[in-house]
């Protein structure tokens, strides 16, 4: 199918500013989606609140849009309730490591077959400009006008930590690599973590020189290399992209099945 | 004792009659004195193929069981004071998108912390107020396991008619109390199932679109038919908009389908009411002792009445109002400092002969506490 049939129109024009890669993550993720011919009714997009989150609305599948922060738990009482459908929680770093971080990691300890998003351009763009758990030290932003003193997390890490069996990283820029990422991460069956790097011009641009969303792509682009390049080995401030982590493990729904048959047993 | 009797606690007879009710999905989070709900449902729940899932907070609870609902399961969970602040948010979620589900909240003493887990009925206004925006919500209570029952059973068919959430204010003497729990036959009571649409695949679905009786029918989210469902203000389809006809439609909408609706939900409980001087108002556990305090002057030859409130929200007005209307004075027996002692007041001719009995020191109301109360009006002291 074109892209186009995987889009609704009605909701048109999109609310992403200028520049703002959101837009080439959706575009990717239908690619991926279309590259796997999975059936638009059997794909549910979950939500919360933020600019990524509204990419739940342009596309033209089973679409809820939450609460901030929760999304992930609602996907799971989906899930829970028709495992069958294939389950994809577009997120923001805010909303999944901030105010969500609690459900981000407990979803990775379930392992939950839910492929989540995270959109990653270090910065709340919804309200205008604040830094957030992915702003990195340093950095300004609307509420940290002298510099960021918090440390950002390293979301790969993090969700390596809590469990994910799939944890991968990709960029704006690399979309041919990002779409083959996201076959993958939705095709894999148990809690999958794609974090994709995704520039905001008009808030965390503005505030941390970057002149345009060009010059955010190609900062990408330079300051990325594939994981285990020699690069990183010449030059260790380079973010490591590609696939981290994916192991086969005990699926979260699956096992409950199993709960079942066992309680049933006991009549 | 015959089979069909049971010797259980407030809590499992909730649990009971939510299996009754056809439960589906519980989500729950370990709080006192609510715990034993979610201990039942993970033992029951798998048993007929339901699913049980204890989350990491509160908070995710709630936002689980409205995911579950949306697809076409009957969905609850339970909770505690702290507990049910914290899913105040994603309740109002549920109102916003009508989303079917119940809520236990088994009140303990508060604010905060409180004292865990001594009895009080601190939450009747957070009940009602306690998730941001105006909207509209249907509370029920209960005095004793018979009525936990039946009220539950009732939770799940309100919440499957207006297509809300619908909160359980329970208490901790309610959920604690070991009695007798008659445990009604398949069928005995009514049990709603989820308005579906007729709607063919392949068709335009409305998810937001009334049916001339301002009923939605649903679409298991999932299913055959693909839409949205937002949190923000939104149209037929489920849609945001921001268009204040469409803001105002739906504002109303919500507010309607509940306050609008108030005779046919409101259920209250009478005794002794009709040649009553002095007319007691009281639920939840506080009812036991105001009907005990009742049936103790009726022996004495005074004329006491009792009306015991089932319904909270929305308010019964029309018959408090027409109770109190004859009566000397009315007396407003609960567990807080007075939070439906004022929606009597808002509801009578005269507020002045509205008076409130109250306990609010983690021990239950005792009779003494209303005969106080009652000997001051009567001008005999104490």
């Amino acid at each position: 199918m074109a892209v186009r049939d995987y889009i609704r129109e009605r909701f048109f024009p999109h609310i992403w500013c200028p520049g703002c890669g959101h837009g080439i993550v959706m575009g990717s993720m239908i690619r991926a989606i279309d590259n796997l011919g999975i059936r638009k009714n059997d794909i549910v997009l979950v939500s919360g609140i933020g600019c990524s989150s509204r990419i739940c609305g342009y596309l033209d599948f089973h679409t809820l849009h939450t609460v901030h922060g929760r999304a992930l738990a609602f996907a799971t009482g989906v899930k829970l309730s028709r495992p069958e459908l294939t389950l994809i929680v577009p997120m923001g770093d805010g909303d999944a490591c901030a105010i969500g971080g609690n459900h981000l990691i407990h979803a990775a300890r379930r392992n939950i077959d839910i492929t989540a998003i995270i959109m990653n351009n270090s910065i709340y763009g919804m309200t205008g400009g604040q830094f957030s758990p992915s702003t990195q030290y340093g950095d300004f932003a609307t509420t940290a006008p002298y510099g960021n003193i918090d440390r950002a997390f390293d979301i790969v890490k993090l969700v390596l930590g809590a469990g994910a069996s799939f944890v991968a990283r990709t960029t704006a820029y690399h979309v041919t690599s990002m779409i083959k990422i996201l076959e993958k991460a939705i095709t894999h069956k148990g809690f999958s973590v794609v974090e994709v790097l995704s520039q905001c011009p008009t808030y965390f641009g503005r505030k941390n020189k970057f002149a345009s969303a060009v010059d955010m792509l190609k900062h990408y682009k330079t300051h990325t290399t594939p994981i285990g390049s020699k690069e990183k080995g010449k030059n260790p401030d380079l973010i490591e992209r590609g696939i981290f982590f994916q192991e086969e493990r005990p699926e979260y729904c699956a096992e409950y099945e199993k709960i079942i048959e066992k309680a049933s047993e006991g009549g | 004792m015959k089979k069909n009797d049971l010797f259980v606690q407030g809590n499992e007879a909730c649990v009971e009659a939510a299996l009754y009710a056809g439960l589906d999905f519980f989500a729950g989070y370990p709080i006192t004195p609510s715990t034993e709900i979610a201990e039942l449902f993970s033992y029951r729940l798998p048993k007929r193929g339901g699913k049980f899932i204890q989350m990491e907070d509160e908070i995710s609870s709630m936002c689980v069981i409205i995911g579950a609902s949306l697809t076409g399961k009957k969905a609850m969970t339970a909770t505690s004071g702290p507990g049910f602040s914290l899913k105040q948010e994603a309740i109002g979620f549920a109102v916003m998108t009508e989303t079917p589900c119940v809520i236990v909240n088994v009140q303990r003493g508060g604010p905060s912390t409180g004292l865990p887990t001594y009895v009080s009925q601190g939450d009747v206004m957070q009940a009602r107020w306690g998730s941001h925006g105006e909207h509209a919500i249907i509370t029920l209570t209960a005095s004793n396991n018979q009525d936990v029952f039946a009220m539950t059973v009732e939770a799940f068919n309100l919440s499957e008619i207006f297509r809300t959430p619908v909160i359980l204010l329970f208490d901790e003497v309610v959920a604690h109390t070991r009695e007798r729990l008659i445990m009604p036959e398949p069928g005995e009571l009514n049990v709603v199932k989820r308005l579906k649409t007729s709607v063919k695949e392949g068709t335009d679905y409305h998810p937001y679109l009334p049916r001339e009786d301002g009923r939605l029918p649903m679409s298991d989210f999932g299913g055959v038919h693909r839409y949205n469902v937002t949190g923000l203000m939104h149209d037929m389809w489920g849609f945001p908009s921001d268009n204040p006809k469409i803001v105002y439609g739906l504002i109303h909408h919500l507010v309607d389908k509940i306050q609008g609706h108030t005779k046919e939900i409101t259920m209250v409980k009478e005794f002794f009411v009709d040649d009553a001087e002095c007319l007691l108002i009281s639920y939840g556990s506080s009812a036991r002792t105001a009907l005990h305090v009742v049936e103790n002057r009726r022996a004495r030859g005074e004329r006491l009445g009792l009306l015991e409130l089932q319904t909270l929200w929305p308010f019964p007005v029309d018959t408090v109002r027409k109770r109190c209307a004859p009566v000397s004075y009315a007396i407003v027996v609960e567990m807080n400092m007075g939070q439906i002692l004022h929606e009597v007041k808002k509801a009578v001719d005269d507020p002045d002969k509205v008076f409130l009995a109250n306990q609010i020191n983690g021990s239950f109301i005792t009779p003494t506490d209303v005969l106080n109360i009652l000997r001051i009006i009567q001008g005999k002291g104490t």
